[in-house]
């Protein structure tokens, strides 16, 4: 071993990272809050291939037959449910944690190919209800800027119990982001750290939320989709639990979903795989003979059309988008480079959301930050993400000889590790062995 | 009561929780119909909830949840008791409550007034948002948590952890507190809390009870931004 390779040798245990996050914590005493999403490697899609078709299977002409992508979305109980072009939906991202050119850009790509957008823990503002055909409002804990005409104007519920980068915390915005625009929306003096609730004030447990839900209907006059959203925390339970509820859309968030500002130790050690919930919500909707009943929509660290074609295959009737969303429309963009370095970080991996020092104008209430977003550009990039999406989906359906998205199935599947093989219930490659499920035939 | 020219009486034995609701939140306040008697609601949740006009309701009976959820404008009377989260999230109007009050009662109310003629149970007025509460009886534990604006006024006693992690809003209590929650602390009562206290107290028929009998309490304002010196309080 050569003597000085040994003197500058890392530590597995006390990475550099490691070593940088101690002394930071030494020097300030408080915990690290940051935004993006969980970035430490866990079991994904990315373990999963699709087998394609051959002899046994016959693929589909790409470009010249059919594959269907719509999806309706609240069938159990709304009088009118959602329905959109492409299953890939753009997840709840707030007022406040984005800039409302941000919202704006979200609600113009999202609506130029024909999906969803959804509010978020600040209210519904003005630029993301006029530019979003379709928008999901959420009611949260904090019920923030939570009024009966946003209520009638939105075209779906969405009751969040958790998210992906916290299952069981509340949301978070520090002072630096609370505007006066912001602080009129939720009600707060301006420049506090803001701390919301993790538990709704009015109910509590399943069979309270079958109440609330049915208070919700009756406001609306039974015409929304409810959607009930979870972090993954126990995504079997928690799925059937939405659905004793009476929820028409359970929405699944899996632990690499992103987020505005949450302690690192929640990120990175909180929640499963999205790859392992949407397995158990599946098997949840089954058991209760809700499978495609009662929608599915799977979220955390959705990228690609791969990964949404993967979750489609287990089961989900749709995906959604956040992070992804957001580096569509120019987070992280090498062009600010410089600017990322002056935060002490770099373009790709700059994850400071709290901050509201976002270079690209999205993560920012600062407004001549926000003012570089162009939100029709922007929203001109975030469609043209979601249809190279939507066409890798359609292209990995079409070669497993499928005419509908959702006709993809587990079968289609199979494993590349033995992690992803027990998590997935998929058998490993080249195997026919599910770990768990005892021997198979 | 406001103006009452019109009567109808629905009647919850009869008609189904939807069509009651819909008779209620039809009315816009200058129809044919400007007062609604709602009688046999044995305890149905969700009832009168959701109206947007200045109508006048009255409940002859016991609730269960959510009574008069998200009210706006219209002002309705239960002749009983409510369940949990009575006028929750109310943005305007009145409700009157006759009886005692359930959990939660006027969580996150942006407006309007809650009166209740007996005790509330825990979380009153949590996560409040400009809502105004009168209790004339006792309120439960963990009463005003996070409320942000808007004011509650207690004649009987608070529970424990009276005001936890208040921000803007103001707590009057004549009684007894069990203890204040964190960051809620007595304060100066001012001539405005005076004058916001007898107003309150005047609106919800209190108006032998006296203000210099009670206490107000407040937001310290110690948790508003993080400090590692209040690390005890996260």
């Amino acid at each position: 071993m050569d003597g000085d390779n040994w003197s500058v040798r890392e530590s597995h245990t006390f990475d550099r990272n490691v070593i940088a996050e101690i002394r930071r914590a030494a020097e300030t005493g408080l915990y690290r809050i940051r935004g993006f999403g969980a970035k430490r490697a866990v079991p994904s899609f990315d373990d999963l291939v699709f087998l394609g078709a051959s002899m046994s299977r016959y693929p589909l002409e790409g470009y010249r037959e059919k594959c269907e992508t719509s999806v309706v979305l609240g069938t159990r109980y709304a009088k009118k449910p959602i329905e959109l072009k492409t299953p890939i939906t753009i997840a709840g991202m707030s007022f406040g944690s984005l800039s409302a050119n941000a919202k704006e850009a979200l609600g113009r790509g999202a609506t130029e190919v024909g999906t969803s957008t959804t509010t978020g823990d600040g209210g519904m503002t003005q630029e993301e209800r006029g530019h979003s055909k379709t928008l999901v409002y959420q009611y949260l804990p904090s019920r923030y800027g939570m009024n009966p005409d946003d209520l009638r104007r939105a075209d779906a519920i969405e009751v969040v119990v958790g998210q992906g980068a916290k299952p069981g915390g509340g949301g978070m915005l520090l002072g630096q982001k609370i505007s006066e625009r912001v602080a009129e929306m939720r009600d707060l003096p301006m420049g506090i750290d803001q701390r919301s609730a993790c538990r709704h004030p009015d109910w509590t447990g399943p069979d309270d939320l079958a109440i609330k839900i049915m208070e919700l209907r009756e406001i609306t006059g039974w015409e929304k989709p409810i959607y009930v959203k979870c972090g993954a925390a126990r995504p079997y339970f928690d799925t059937l639990l939405a659905v004793k509820a009476g929820a028409d859309v359970v929405v699944i968030d899996g632990m690499q979903g992103g987020t505005a500002a949450t302690q690192d130790v929640f990120i990175e050690h909180v929640g499963v795989p999205t790859l392992a919930a949407v397995k158990d919500a599946v098997a949840a909707l089954k058991e209760v003979n809700m499978h495609r009943k009662v929608q599915l929509v799977v979220g955390g660290g959705i990228r690609t059309g791969a990964d949404v074609a993967k979750a489609l295959a287990m089961g989900a009737d749709a995906a959604s988008i956040g992070t992804a969303a957001l580096i569509a429309l120019g987070d992280n963009d090498p062009h600010y480079d410089e600017e990322y370095k002056k935060l002490g970080s770099g373009a790709g991996y700059w994850e400071d959301y709290q901050d509201g020092t976002d270079p690209a104008g999205i993560t920012t209430q600062t407004p001549e930050l926000a003012a570089r977003l162009d939100p029709l550009k922007a929203g001109r990039r975030l469609a043209n993400y979601l249809r190279v999406m939507t066409l890798e989906l359609q292209t990995l359906a079409r070669a497993n000889g499928k005419s509908h998205v959702h006709n993809l199935e587990p079968d289609d599947l199979r494993a590349l590790t033995i992690e992803a093989a027990a998590m997935a219930e998929v058998p490993l490659a080249g195997t026919k062995w599910i770990p768990g499920l005892g021997k198979q035939d | 009561m406001g103006r009452v020219d019109n009567r109808a009486t629905l009647d919850l034995a009869q008609d189904d929780l939807r069509t009651v609701n819909t008779s209620l939140q039809s009315a816009n306040g200058t129809g044919e119909t400007n007062y609604f008697r709602v009688v046999n609601p044995r305890g149905a949740h969700a009832v009168a909830c959701g109206l947007d006009a200045p109508v006048d309701v009255e409940i002859v009976g016991h609730v269960g949840y959510f009574c008069a959820g998200m009210n706006k404008d219209a002002r309705i009377v239960v002749e009983g008791n409510v369940g949990t989260g009575v006028a929750e999230n109310m943005m305007s109007g009145t409700v009157h409550v006759k009886g005692d009050a359930s959990q939660s009662a006027g969580a996150t109310a942006h407006g309007g007034l809650l009166v209740v003629e007996g005790n509330a149970s825990a979380r009153c007025g949590i996560s409040l948002k400009g809502g105004e509460i009168v209790v004339k009886g006792n309120v439960g534990h963990m009463s005003m948590f996070m409320a942000q604006s808007g004011a509650l006024v207690v004649l009987g006693d608070a529970g424990d952890a009276l005001g936890d992690s208040l921000y803007e809003a103001r707590i009057y209590v004549r009684g007894k507190v069990s203890s204040l929650g964190a960051d809620c602390i007595e304060k100066e009562m001012r001539d405005e809390h005076r004058e916001e206290l007898r107003r309150l107290l005047d609106v919800a028929g209190c108006e032998d009870a006296d203000v210099a009998d009670f206490t107000r309490y407040g937001s310290a304002r110690e948790l508003y931004n993080f400090k590692v010196d209040n690390m005890a309080s996260y």
